[in-house]
């Protein structure tokens, strides 16, 4: 769900920004830094704007520059910048994680799915009284509380980033700056500020990701590496498509975890046709891969599938 | 440049092409005589190094400079070639393979080319951003395979081996590292040679048509994304070539080596050497070895000054260190560069200053992280620096600006001079255009 919100604008720049991670990693220690001294809610806010200006600065004095010469120095320039954005966290804030807890109205579950002998399935908002989950044959999923947030945010994001770019002026002047930038030019808007705040915006985003992804898993110098997974999001959904974005999440999502739930290999598959596999067969070290160990590279896979089949993505509408 | 007109008589002379001798006369003199200046076994390991990552580089360039194509994933074909490589080694090892230690790096060259041939069809599809991209997820996948293959890839320890086996040829062992380093140095001057006859072959020439014009290629009848899988796969095998030449160099090869950590340095190496000019990506190796090694030893901080010199020279010199050569080359062939040798230093100690300011300030940062059960103190290219002192923030950060506001005066100044001369050039050009004709 995380990344859906952070993929949104992503794909709509159009330029196609290798930091973007890295900013999500600034929003999470930024917000860690201002919840000691304005609290979680106000840093809430604060973090992504503060995130949002930094790309907005980088857009202004670097991205811009480089922008006539080509597609290829504006990924390179992002790159380089996700090294020294890493470089500088680690050297701000340290290389070993952080303890950045959630606020106290995010702590506990937010529901609980309570499983009972004798009433079957309930929900019960919060915390579940212990005695309904003791019983005998009773069981309780609690539902994290910064998880259900962390859905809402995204969902609020995803809404209203598809009112503004769809049902505004403001979403049409971005689309056409994206698409036409001369005949935007012509119309009298001023485009390099239309992709400074484009770029900015996304960045504020990313941040905004940061900060709740900060208190939902860790806040540590390694949590830039969700940046491949952010591309296979992209491009799985397709490129330029909100919707996609969306559907890209949730497709990623599913292919993360759904595997987990499977206990079974290759070996087994075999063992069901009648056919013996031992040690000795051809392939065995690949069958022998249980599906839930290959949750790593589904997404990969489906990247490098998506690419071969169909560029443009399940809901894409620009190719390449 | 030679214009032959209609009315001259068909006779081809072809003269010997000097420079191109020279050149390559001093290649060949630099790799033979390298380890007899440095001696030290650690200068020997280093210029091993160097040799193993021009081919890499030079290899990744057929793709960046010379194709046009951004690969994140150039790693994976070094690396697979690597384990192929140290297989063989092993099989050798154990009498089941009858192969000459020195013939090992092909084998490593022939693993890179089948990867490249298996997993290019799939990454040439596509030019541009979306080939960027298919490269990330292949390299994403390789590795997140790497660790699952434990059998192939060694898992965590990695697969080592032992490189003094099978027949002695000519009496070469290859125990000691100087015999090693001679054989990296004889596959590194055939693969450059390899390479850059491959430049000067229509496909070569096709290559940077694709890079250049696409549309125009298809026009003229040639499939761009043949052109464009045939140079992935030649990439891809001179990667492996490297990749073979380093598992006999190490004797140990571990799934690190097809990381993207390996692709992203090759990448920026070979940026930083130069990608517009063939004999860039051999600056950017040797750097590369330099930065990994030494720079490593002197400063924590060193990933963050190369991010931030790799930013500067996006943004500023997008040819890299090659096209900074040649540029003041140009001048001199024009008798020019005595004009700005004034500038050239002015712009230098200006901006050493500014540099050491600000790199001042990253030490000590990097000091209080890392350091702090050490005391404040810490030593600063001789200068006793105080992480906790007024004094010695205050003059960092006065060194840094005064530093940046005089270099931004000198460099308009500069700007204007090179201006001139560039212009001075071009009027010169065309005067002796109009000599000649």
């Amino acid at each position: 769900m995380l990344s859906s919100g952070l993929t949104l604008i992503f794909s709509m720049m159009g330029v196609l920004n290798f930091a973007h991670a890295s900013f999500y990693m600034v929003g999470a220690y930024a917000a860690y830094t201002l919840t000691g001294v304005i609290g979680f809610t106000a840093s809430l806010v604060v973090s992504p704007l503060l995130v949002g200006a930094l790309g907005a600065l980088f857009e202004r004095t670097a991205l811009r520059r480089v922008h006539k010469f080509g597609h290829v120095p504006e990924l390179l320039i992002t790159f380089g910048l996700s090294y020294v954005v890493g470089e500088v966290v680690a050297l701000v804030w340290g290389r070993s994680p952080l303890t950045f807890d959630p606020p106290l109205w995010l702590q506990g579950p937010a529901f609980t799915i309570v499983q009972s002998a004798v009433r079957g399935l309930s929900v019960v908002a919060g915390a579940a009284p212990a005695e309904l989950c003791s019983g005998v044959g009773d069981a309780c999923t609690r539902f994290p509380m910064t998880r259900a947030f962390m859905a809402l945010v995204a969902l609020g994001m995803l809404a209203s980033l598809w009112l503004l770019l769809t049902r505004t002026r403001i979403g049409l002047v971005i689309q056409a700056a994206l698409t036409h930038p001369e005949m935007a030019e012509a119309l009298g808007h001023n485009v390099p500020r239309v992709f400074m705040l484009v770029f900015g915006s996304g960045c504020a985003l990313a941040g905004l990701a940061g900060v709740i992804g900060g208190v939902t898993f860790v806040t540590e110098p390694n949590m830039a590496n969700i940046g491949p997974i952010i591309f296979a999001v992209i491009v799985i959904g397709g490129m330029g498509s909100l919707s996609g974005a969306f559907v890209g999440s949730l497709v990623v999502g599913l292919l993360q975890t759904l595997p987990l739930t499977v206990d079974a290999n290759g070996v087994d598959v075999f063992r069901h046709l009648g056919l013996a596999i031992g040690p000795d067969s051809p392939l065995f070290p690949l069958l022998r891969i249980k599906l839930s160990e290959t949750a790593q590279i589904l997404p990969y896979l489906m990247l490098v599938l998506i690419l071969i089949f169909r560029p443009k993505g399940l809901l894409g509408t620009r190719e390449s | 440049m030679h214009h032959t007109s209609e009315n001259q008589p068909n006779f081809h002379f072809k003269p010997w092409n000097v420079g191109r001798i020279l050149i390559w006369g001093l290649y060949a003199l630099v790799l033979l005589v390298a380890p007899l200046l440095w001696t030290s076994s650690f200068a020997q390991t280093m210029l091993s190094q160097m040799g193993i990552a021009i081919i890499v580089c030079l290899a990744y360039n057929i793709l960046l400079g010379q194709g046009g194509m951004l690969s994140f994933g150039h790693a994976v074909y070094s690396g697979l070639g690597s384990f192929l490589a140290i297989h063989a080694l092993n099989k050798v090892g154990a009498g089941s393979l009858g192969l000459p230690v020195s013939l090992v790096p092909l084998v490593g060259g022939l693993g890179g080319l089948l990867f490249a041939a298996l997993l290019g069809y799939v990454s040439t599809k596509k030019a541009g951003t979306t080939f960027a991209m298919i490269t990330l997820g292949v390299s994403e996948l390789v590795w997140s395979m790497s660790l699952m293959l434990p059998e192939f890839f060694g898992g965590e320890g990695g697969v080592s081996a032992n490189r003094v086996v099978g027949e002695k040829v000519l009496g070469i062992s290859f125990g000691p590292q100087i015999q090693v380093y001679y054989l990296i140095a004889i596959y590194c001057f055939i693969c450059t040679a390899a390479m850059f006859a491959l430049t000067r072959t229509p496909l070569g020439r096709i290559l940077n048509a694709v890079r250049d014009n696409p549309e125009r290629v298809e026009f003229i009848g040639y499939s761009t994304r043949r052109v464009r899988y045939l140079a992935f796969m030649i990439s891809g095998f001179f990667a492996g070539i490297s990749g073979g030449l380093a598992a006999v160099n190490f004797e140990i090869v571990t799934a690190e080596v097809v990381g993207a950590a390996r692709s992203g340095a090759y990448l920026l190496f070979v940026f930083l050497g130069g990608a517009t000019f063939f004999f860039g990506p051999i600056l950017g190796a040797v750097l590369m070895v330099i930065a990994l090694v030494l720079l490593s030893e002197l400063t924590k901080a060193w990933l963050l000054y190369l991010g931030l010199v790799f930013l500067l020279m996006v943004m500023y010199a997008p040819g890299g260190l090659a096209s900074l050569l040649m540029m003041n080359l140009r001048l001199a062939a024009f008798g020019k560069l005595r004009r700005l040798w004034v500038a050239y230093l002015a712009l230098g100690g200006i901006g050493l200053a500014a540099l050491t300011g600000v790199a001042a300030m990253i030490e000590m940062l990097y000091h209080m992280q890392l350091n702090a059960a050490l005391g404040p103190q810490l030593k600063f290219m001789g200068a006793q620096l105080n992480t906790h002192g007024v004094d010695s923030w205050a003059g960092a950060i006065f060194l840094t600006l005064t530093g940046a506001a005089l270099f931004e005066l000198t460099r308009r100044h500069f700007q204007a001079q090179w201006g001139e001369i560039q212009e001075d050039i071009e009027k010169e050009i065309k005067r002796r255009e109009a000599i000649s004709t």
